[in-house]
């Protein structure tokens, strides 16, 4: 640690937020600032929409991941990512939504209306971000407390808000669905890894990988 | 208040009992935790910023010596740049990202290439690009571009009427579509590998569509020779339909008594149609079709019936349910 002696101790602390803030909202204005600048390709505002919608999922998904980490790897620093990382994901999706009904369909209430009945992907895509307007509202410290208990069971819904928000994606493209596939995988495993038994489990393997490498460590002999 | 309590309540808890082995790391899986972090956050602000970073230059030159007879359609719609219409492709062949096409196709041998015409015909002949012009000739014709995603441009063709070189082989009496075929040639198109569609695509219309003045081959755009990405050296062009039926880069074309299956009809029949004729009031489950975006503009402009061209062509189709036959 002799060569980051000089490093603050508050950005020795708290690297991997600063890292995650410094991430996100670099790339935001990066694409703020090619849209104003003409650099988003031929179709801007398409570019635009799937951009944010595309970064407000891997955001979620990163989100979702932080607890499996700590839980079955024991790795706790991550945990102070988890609120950042959720409402940057709905950050992205209000960008979204707005980029949509405004730079899009340029607030016409009727075409918008008309979009929302006529195509499963945006309602879903809207149930999504409905769902994720109370967990944002109640990701702060006040309303942990208020709920108490009752906290920990609402925020689950960002499952439910991360698997539609996957259709959403499904729906959307044209025939190729890996790439969606793949990311509703990634949900499913997160979630199938924090179910008790699942978790136990993956812990008791660990804890057995752990003692079997601690048995295997053999002396270093003379002709090593 | 409570939960606060109950949490302290639960670390003496906690520490007055027996720590489990599971709960002391050891020193290298330690160390190797602290590198992993390192690298989830890398992989995290990577993701992002790869996202944000997809490179949007244009891969084409604009050639200086563009020719044009106007500046506007018949409607008085501005012309799509030359820029825009060869960076913006849809042409899976090559790939499925529009603004990469061009970079793909960029290399594509054009030249020596034949166009066989046969089937149901008095005379089949094989044709030689080069030859085209010449035994058909060759004139501009503005015209609208509407695919299906919801897009729309407008582009200076330079070709032939298709009925011109039908007639050249005389379709028979029994003769009641056209079938046309792009070129296979997975070492040159990369997109033929992607085993999600039934290569080579395949389009069709009915005949009395394929002799419509309005149906084109089209063998350049702006007065300059077609490039790659927009279907060289020869594309049917039908301006009343979805892009999707403007089939690129043809090698063969048939004359055959049933409905041919095209590679849209067969990836998915219910979105996909054989006639697909641009139509506002038969919605699609993903894009708009009452509305679309001109390429070069911001916001959306009202979808025409037959694509604005409902005067010259929606007497091919009296009698028919367009909502049925979409």
């Amino acid at each position: 640690m002799h060569g980051l002696s000089h490093v603050p101790s508050y950005v020795q602390r708290h690297w991997l937020t600063l890292v995650t803030h410094t991430a996100v909202l670099v790339s935001l204005g990066w694409l703020g600032w090619q849209y104003g600048a003409h650099q988003l390709g031929v179709n801007p505002i398409q570019e635009l929409t799937f951009r944010t919608g595309k970064s407000a999922l891997i955001l979620l998904v990163l989100s979702l991941t932080c607890t499996p980490l700590h839980t079955l790897f024991g790795i706790k620093r991550i945990l102070v990512l988890r609120r950042p990382l959720g409402l940057y994901a709905f950050l992205y999706a209000s960008l979204h939504f707005l980029i949509f009904v405004g730079l899009d369909y340029g607030f016409d209430a009727t075409l918008i209306g008309q979009e929302i009945v006529e195509k499963r992907y945006i309602l879903v895509g809207l149930t999504a971000l409905v769902l994720l307007v109370p967990l944002a509202v109640t990701s702060t410290r006040g309303w942990m407390r208020r709920l108490g208990k009752n906290w920990k069971r609402l925020h689950r819904i960002v499952y439910g808000a991360a698997l539609l928000a996957v259709l959403h994606y499904l729906w959307v493209v044209k025939s190729d669905i890996r790439e969606p596939l793949l990311y509703g995988g990634v949900i499913v495993v997160l979630l199938v890894l924090r179910l008790p038994p699942v978790r136990r489990m993956v812990q008791r393997w660990r804890d057995y990988r752990v003692a079997d490498k601690e048995l295997r460590v053999q002396p270093p002999t003379a002709d090593q | 208040m409570r939960s606060s309590r109950t949490l302290s309540w639960v670390m003496k808890k906690k520490a007055m009992s027996k720590i489990p082995s599971s709960e002391i790391t050891p020193e290298h899986i330690y160390l190797s935790r602290r590198a992993f972090m390192r690298g989830v956050g890398a992989l995290a602000a990577g993701s992002l910023l790869l996202g944000a970073c997809a490179a949007t230059e244009p891969t084409t030159d604009v050639p200086d010596d563009l020719q044009v007879s106007a500046d506007t359609d018949e409607l008085g719609d501005t012309l799509t740049s030359y820029a825009a219409i060869t960076n913006y492709n849809n042409y899976y062949e090559f790939s499925t990202d529009k603004e990469a096409v061009a970079r793909f196709a960029r290399d594509f041998r054009t030249s020596p290439w034949e166009v066989a015409v046969g089937g149901l015909v008095r005379h089949p002949q094989t044709f030689d690009v080069s030859d085209l012009q010449r035994r058909f000739g060759s004139e501009e014709r503005i015209y609208r571009l509407r695919c299906v995603e919801g897009w729309s441009m407008v582009i200076p063709w330079v070709g032939f009427p298709l009925a011109a070189l039908l007639q050249e082989v005389e379709p028979e009496a029994s003769a009641q579509y056209v079938r046309m075929e792009t070129i296979y040639d997975p070492q040159q198109m990369p997109g033929q590998n992607n085993q999600w569609y039934n290569w080579p695509y395949i389009e069709g219309l009915r005949l009395d569509e394929a002799m419509h003045d309005l149906t084109l081959l089209a063998t350049g755009i702006y007065g300059k020779a077609l490039t790659p990405q927009n279907g060289a050296p020869v594309r049917l062009v039908v301006p009343w339909k979805y892009g999707f039926k403007s089939i690129k880069s043809i090698v063969r074309i048939d004359l055959v008594e049933t409905m041919p299956t095209s590679l849209w009809m067969l990836a998915a029949p219910h979105e996909y149609g054989f006639y697909a004729n641009v139509n506002p009031d038969v919605p699609h489950p993903r894009w708009s079709q009452s509305t679309e975006r001109r390429i070069g503009e911001s916001g959306r402009r009202p979808t025409l019936p037959f694509n604005g061209y409902a005067e010259q062509v929606a007497e091919l189709y009296t009698g028919m349910d367009l909502k049925q036959f979409f």
